[in-house]
């Protein structure tokens, strides 16, 4: 069979127009798809001249070549723009049904640009597609929405949308699919909700087209089945991404309460095992099933229920039944990081992050600092309408529910942990890189990590660089540049591929060749793919130079820098940015301030582009 | 021996590589709404169902077919395309839902266990979906529900 092409679906929310295109089928080859191809894409429209909020930031959903096929955990989807809650490209991806379903309707992605005047959804039945009117949708919950769409056009169709969080322009809001998978970092949702898209509505009943199906099923059939025998996956199906949090509690690598401390008393309470086992005698355990996202053998999604008779249950019928469950990142946030040890309370602060489309990393860490700064006197009562302390359940649930809707001092939480430090006279206290909210790993324990955090195009984020082997095994600075950038180089391709992050290392990259290569006719290889991802690597880089940011803004909050970890195998340092940072720019090929060299351009093939983009 | 497909939905977790693997195996083509079997996700309640023709003995489709185009080859109810009018009458007979109408090609698909090797089983990463001897399922069930030891529900009354 003929290489499949690159269908591309373009809809101007402004005049309502609908035209498809096809793209460059090199474009494959250097770009693989998703994350690479849509910063290719982004580039090309001059996204990092655009008012995030405006008319004129494109908005991009979009998948990989292995989305939609049998490949393990081949379903992701990625949405990407300009990002309001930092300025660099914003990009999330996200598991689920929904991506799989753009594919089977036979777009590979959608892209979106101007601005609707009424609130608008997206339909797409196959061939047909058509805005419709969403006025009545608008002010509703995703939970509603989804609920609603699917009464009104079946079952079988897969929802994208955004919440209120999204509406109100939530500067982290979510993207959200299948009730809770998310989209979830970057603010990518409050970019919908500037352009009044409500939701994007998928029934796609067609074949997803390889070029080679039977090798490619093959394959992919034969490492679900070496996926499955893995003692470690095994692991993460039994308990979930909440496995880390044992580690990086008794590691002392665990940010909390706000990152005064690196391991949080309370972490027995808001583990895997704590969701696991009953509370009490006669009690159902927190967690009651697990959820996988399309063509997963792994299944690391939660299914939980809060306590019949928890207080957070007086908000809503909705909250009493079975939910999407904590992960790490959110038990951190909603747990450690404000120092909120109760289950059920962070698991309802999660259903609602859920339930409006709303990061629960950048929410908790920013309530975190409001916690702090009201600790300090810089915020009272006055400006916060109640009480903010560390370790306080009631003002978690309170504040995620306010925040959501931008009500009272939600209205504050939404704009993020440096718009708020900045505003009360204390930016340093905000956790963050670039605008974007620590996950949840100290940099003072994670020499890498810290390194990632400040290097990271979207922001601090813990998925764009994998340095975790190595920062459990040493915290000696100088190991850190290699592994950090070649992560960084093989992640930003598989991010590209379609597939998740928890597939490797368990699949190799020249595996994941294969498949890519069976899939697409193009011959990937694992050099093809490394040097595909330094090249969306840097052509990222020069997406966020261009939008404004500068070596300079490669940092890490003073607190990580200058106070020293309180706990744990580390306690004492801090992290070494400055020993790292000139390292890892020459392993780059970047100039002591932080930019490409033409020689590097020239070798990625990037010289055209990168003239094409000048002012 | 009489195989039979045994789904356990407190085992699916929603993955639908069961679909995957019936639509590639019946149409070369990763296309789940041609697979004949399917998992309903009732995600609200947490609850997620492979559902799939049971191969009934005194089956519905295969009496009302006007042309004889579902046949009885042991104990599976095949479709035979080639005879398969698509005039659906199956499809409102089937007391399931598990025969559906195909507009790809114009005839009715179910499940007609892959010959003996059934695809999505093979597939299933939770052995949500096993392919076993159909007499030792009402067994296996009682014995799971012996074993739970869920005293829950007397402790709450």
């Amino acid at each position: 069979m003929a290489a499949p092409s690159f269908r591309l679906l373009k809809v101007d929310l402004a005049t309502g127009a609908i035209t498809r295109q096809e793209l460059p089928h090199e474009w494959r080859a250097d770009y693989i798809g998703l994350r690479g191809l849509g910063t290719r894409l982004l580039s090309e429209l001059r996204a990092f001249e655009a008012d995030p909020f405006g008319p004129e930031n494109p908005l991009l959903f979009i998948t990989g070549p292995l989305t939609g096929t049998n490949a393990p955990t081949g379903g992701r989807y990625g949405v990407m723009t300009r990002g309001p809650l930092t300025g660099t490209i914003a990009c999330s991806n996200a598991g689920g049904h929904f991506g799989p379903a753009l594919r089977f309707a036979g777009y590979d992605a959608l892209l979106f640009t101007g601005a609707s005047e009424k609130p608008v959804y997206l339909f797409i039945d196959d061939d047909r597609v058509e805005l419709r009117d969403a006025t009545d949708l608008w002010g509703e919950s995703f939970w509603t929405v989804e609920e609603r769409l699917k009464e009104r056009h079946g079952h079988d169709v897969r929802i994208a949308g955004i919440g209120r969080a999204g509406e109100n322009r939530v500067r982290y809001a979510a993207v959200m699919n299948d009730r809770d998978r998310a989209a979830g970092r970057t603010g990518v949702g409050a970019v919908m909700g500037a352009k009044k898209l409500k939701a994007v509505v998928v029934r796609g009943t067609g074949a997803v087209e390889l070029a080679r199906p039977e090798e490619f099923a093959t394959l992919a059939a034969d490492l679900n089945q070496r996926i499955m025998d893995m003692s470690g996956m095994r692991g993460l199906a039994h308990d979930g991404t909440q496995a880390m949090m044992r580690v990086t509690c008794s590691f002392g690598a665990l940010p909390t309460e706000n990152a005064r401390h690196t391991s949080f008393a309370g972490c027995e309470n808001i583990s895997a095992e704590a969701m696991q086992r009953p509370p009490a005698p006669g009690r159902k355990p927190n967690l009651v099933g697990r959820k996988a996202c399309f063509a997963c053998p792994i299944g690391c999604g939660r299914i939980a229920q809060i306590q019949p008779d928890h207080f957070t249950l007086k908000y809503g019928d909705q909250y009493r039944g079975p939910n999407g469950g904590l992960e790490y990142e959110a038990a951190y946030a909603l747990g450690a990081m404000v120092g909120v040890g109760d289950l059920d309370a962070c698991t309802f602060a999660f259903q609602v992050c859920n339930e409006e489309g709303m990061d629960p990393i950048s929410f908790g860490v920013t309530l975190a600092a409001a916690m702090e700064l009201f600790d300090l006197g810089a915020l009272t009562e006055a400006d916060t309408g109640r009480p903010l302390r560390f370790g306080d359940a009631g003002a978690l649930a309170e504040m995620a529910l306010a925040t959501a809707r931008r009500e009272g001092f939600g209205d504050v939480l939404a704009e993020g942990a440096l718009r708020l430090c900045t505003r009360h006279g204390h930016p340093a206290l905000a956790m963050q890189v670039k605008g974007q909210e620590f996950p949840g790993y100290d940099p003072r324990a994670m020499q890498g990590m810290g390194l990632a955090y400040a290097t990271s195009p979207r922001g601090a984020c813990h998925l764009r660089a994998s340095p975790y082997r190595s920062d459990f095994s040493t915290g000696d600075p100088k190991a850190k540049p290699k592994v950090v950038k070649q992560t960084q180089d093989s992640k930003a391709a598989i991010d590209s591929l379609g597939v998740c992050s928890f597939i490797t290392p368990q699949v190799d990259l020249q595996t994941l060749a294969e498949l890519a290569a069976h899939a697409t006719g193009i011959h990937y290889s694992q050099a093809h793919l490394l040097r595909a991802g330094e090249r969306i690597f840097n052509l990222e880089r020069l997406f966020n130079l261009r939008a404004g940011f500068t070596g300079a803004d490669d940092t890490l909050p003073d607190r990580v820098l200058t106070e020293p970890a309180d706990a744990g195998v580390h306690k004492g340092e801090v992290c070494h940015l400055d020993e790292m940072l000139p390292a890892y720019y020459r392993l780059r090929e970047w100039t002591e301030s932080g930019e490409p060299t033409p020689a590097l351009l020239s070798r990625l093939g990037l010289s055209d582009l990168v003239q094409g983009l000048s002012p | 021996m009489e195989m039979a497909l045994v789904i356990d939905p407190d085992k699916c977790t929603a993955c639908r590589q069961c679909e995957l693997a019936c639509s590639f195996r019946h149409t070369g083509a990763f296309n789940p709404a041609r697979s004949r079997i399917v998992v309903f996700d009732f995600h609200t309640k947490g609850r997620f169902v492979p559902y799939t023709c049971t191969q009934c003995d005194q089956a519905w489709c295969q009496q009302v077919c006007p042309v004889g185009a579902i046949t009885n080859e042991n104990g599976v109810k095949v479709v035979h395309e080639d005879i398969c009018v698509g005039c659906k009458v199956c499809t409102i007979a089937c007391p399931f839902g598990t025969v559906n109408y195909d507009p790809a090609s114009g005839k009715v698909i179910k499940c007609d266990l892959c010959g003996g090797d059934p695809a999505c089983a093979e597939a299933c990463p939770t052995e949500a979906i096993v392919y076993t001897d159909i007499a030792v399922q009402g067994f296996e069930k009682m014995r799971q529900w012996a074993e739970r030891v869920d005293t829950a529900p007397q402790a709450n009354a």
